[in-house]
């Protein structure tokens, strides 16, 4: 199901054609009216005119998160508030937020590629869309909500919170699609089977939208067993735009980025060099059609691999494969690499153990220690300790296996560990905090 | 035989606090019990009046909770009791995994709860010898 075939599957020379069009006018664009750019384009003694197609891409500054943060609030827009029409903010998981601004043309913009990835899996305008993500200086809610309207879906804006209501409203008004992280889709789904409602008979869902987090393949199938629907991963950054930059299709083989408006590469985190195909590195965005603030080379911390050989969808646009967590996520313990998706891979395929981890990490002398947190489920129960140490040991093995890393597993009851009803917060690094034990 | 509930605990306090007060709310008496622990965490093995209401309400509580069944047997309250039925499972090669008893007001007798690996075995033995085996019936009438 497309919304826009033509630019969904425009083939790739002319997509090519078109990136280079539109980059070199946001080039142009960046460099009259961002005096950020402009210093930076003299800095590296770069001219507008030397960027003539993605093949110069490499040319031009990187953008990072922290110039958003130092030009604090509205720096880096690069026009007026009088056509500035609405504004988002990033809540920043550290320090200030990062504010950005819409043009009309840019709610235009995010609309259509919202639209794009909602019709990407199978939805149409005969869906009841509950939309649980946050309303407000959070894209989710209002992204999620524009692009519905603009298919024609029914669009129920719950927005988070209250989840009894959340439940009543979806048997009552018989939503078809949820819109919300993953992490609350798993929260809804224990939940339901709390209150003794049953997503295969008393709710309709068939589709779920879920993204603002990192997710691992088990995790999809847990949630998909669980609410009785198929689950779309949407991926998304306020500073691009929101949820949809870039969306999986009903192949469900990683998502694509809506390339004719955010031209991807990927980088080596290290050294900034463009990487190819199939290689893993950090995503970089370049928005080719923005007005209130577009931005060059944008480094999303995100890791992930693109793939750019044709979908079976017929769409054209290249995919990033499962993002594999944050460059700033990634935790070094006794000189291995782990990210926390990692160990949810392995962690949620071992059917005992429930859908809710917390990762800890301490320092215990000079080393590091990490400790997976995970609740115990109805069935893992059994009057034997024996049974449930053999469990810890299966879960510790299975981790060391897969990431060559050791680590402790402790076991704690259901619903204990903290339930996020907006993006999950999976890590307690206390490395700096002299190690104190936490819950 | 008689039915037992092990509940999942953490080792924290207020954790047994949070189990004991849904059973007290429900009216649920407790016969027995007993905690296998570990350092993170314990198993509370419990016998009740009313093990499969105190099951529901546990779980409806989203307390961690199996229901199984182990062997109950009633013993004579004094000296050598227990000695007499570990006699008998050793001779009839049944291991004991784990085991806990407690004694009742109005009877002259203790009841044992056993948990063994083979437990077929263990009530062909006991139930050839003079031990009698007790029936959930009689755990919830006392």
């Amino acid at each position: 199901m497309y919304w826009n075939k033509k630019a969904e599957t425009l083939k790739p020379r002319e997509l090519i054609k078109l990136q280079g069009k539109r980059l070199r006018q946001v080039t142009k664009y960046v460099y009259r009216n961002s005096g950020f750019y402009k210093k930076k384009f003299r800095e590296l003694g770069l001219k507008p005119d030397d960027i003539r197609g993605v093949e110069d891409l490499g040319k031009l500054p990187f953008t990072r998160k922290s110039d958003l943060r130092d030009n604090y609030p509205y720096g880096l827009f690069c026009t007026g508030l009088e056509n500035i029409v609405r504004v988002h903010a990033s809540s920043g998981t550290t320090g200030k937020p990062t504010v950005v601004g819409y043009t009309g043309n840019d709610i235009g913009l995010w609309t259509e590629v919202m639209a794009r990835s909602i019709m990407a899996t199978g939805s149409t305008r005969k869906d009841v869309l509950h939309v649980a993500y946050g309303y407000g200086l959070f894209t989710g809610g209002l992204g999620l909500h524009y692009g519905g309207e603009r298919v024609g879906c029914t669009v129920i804006p719950a927005s988070g919170g209250n989840t009894a209501r959340q439940l009543l409203l979806m048997q009552d008004l018989g939503s078809t699609v949820l819109a919300c992280t993953p992490s609350y889709a798993v929260y809804l789904a224990e939940y339901a089977e709390r209150e003794d409602v049953d997503p295969r008979e008393d709710l309709r869902l068939r589709v779920g939208i879920f993204g603002a987090e990192p997710w691992s393949e088990p995790m999809r199938r847990r949630v998909e067993d669980a609410l009785d629907l198929k689950a779309y991963d949407i991926y998304g950054l306020s500073e691009i735009v929101g949820p949809g930059v870039a969306q999986e299709c009903e192949e469900q083989c990683g998502a694509h980025i809506w390339s004719d408006h955010f031209l991807p590469e990927v980088i080596d985190p290290e050294t900034g060099e463009q990487l190819g195909e199939g290689e893993e590195g950090e995503l970089v965005l370049t928005t080719l059609t923005k007005e209130g603030i577009p931005l060059l080379r944008y480094r999303t911390g995100d890791r992930t691999i693109l793939e750019y050989d044709k979908c079976a969808c017929g769409r054209t646009h290249p995919r990033m494969i499962k993002v594999r967590g944050r460059t700033d996520d990634m935790l070094i313990i006794r000189g291995v690499n782990v990210f926390p998706s990692q160990i949810e891979h392995v962690l949620l395929k071992i059917p005992e153990v429930g859908s809710h981890y917390i990762l800890v990490v301490e320092k215990r002398g000079p080393l590091d220690v990490l400790t997976v947190r995970v609740e115990v489920t109805q069935d893992s129960i059994s009057d034997r300790v024996r049974d449930l140490m053999k469990l810890e040991e299966r879960i510790k093995s299975s981790i060391s296996h897969a990431l060559g890393v050791n680590v402790s597993v402790e076991l704690v009851e259901p619903f204990t560990l903290e339930r996020s009803r907006g993006k999950a917060v999976r890590l307690a690094d206390l490395r700096n905090e002299g190690g104190k034990k936490k819950k | 035989m008689i039915k037992q509930l092990s509940v999942f605990l953490e080792n924290e306090p207020g954790r047994l606090v949070k189990v004991t007060r849904i059973l007290e709310d429900a009216g649920i008496d407790i016969r027995a019990l007993t905690v296998a622990e570990t350092a993170d965490f314990g198993i509370l093995r419990l016998i009740v009046n009313d093990p499969g209401k105190a099951h529901r309400i546990l779980k409806e509580n989203s307390v961690a909770v199996a229901l199984d069944s182990v062997l109950g047997v009633e013993v004579e309250d004094k000296p050598g009791g227990l000695r007499a039925i570990a006699e008998i499972l050793a001779e009839g090669e049944v291991n004991i995994e784990y085991v806990y008893a407690f004694v009742t007001r109005s009877h002259e007798k203790a009841f044992v709860v056993l948990r063994v690996d083979d437990r077929e075995r263990a009530v062909k033995v006991l139930g050839s010898s003079s031990i009698r085996l007790v029936g959930q019936d009689e755990v919830s009438n006392i």
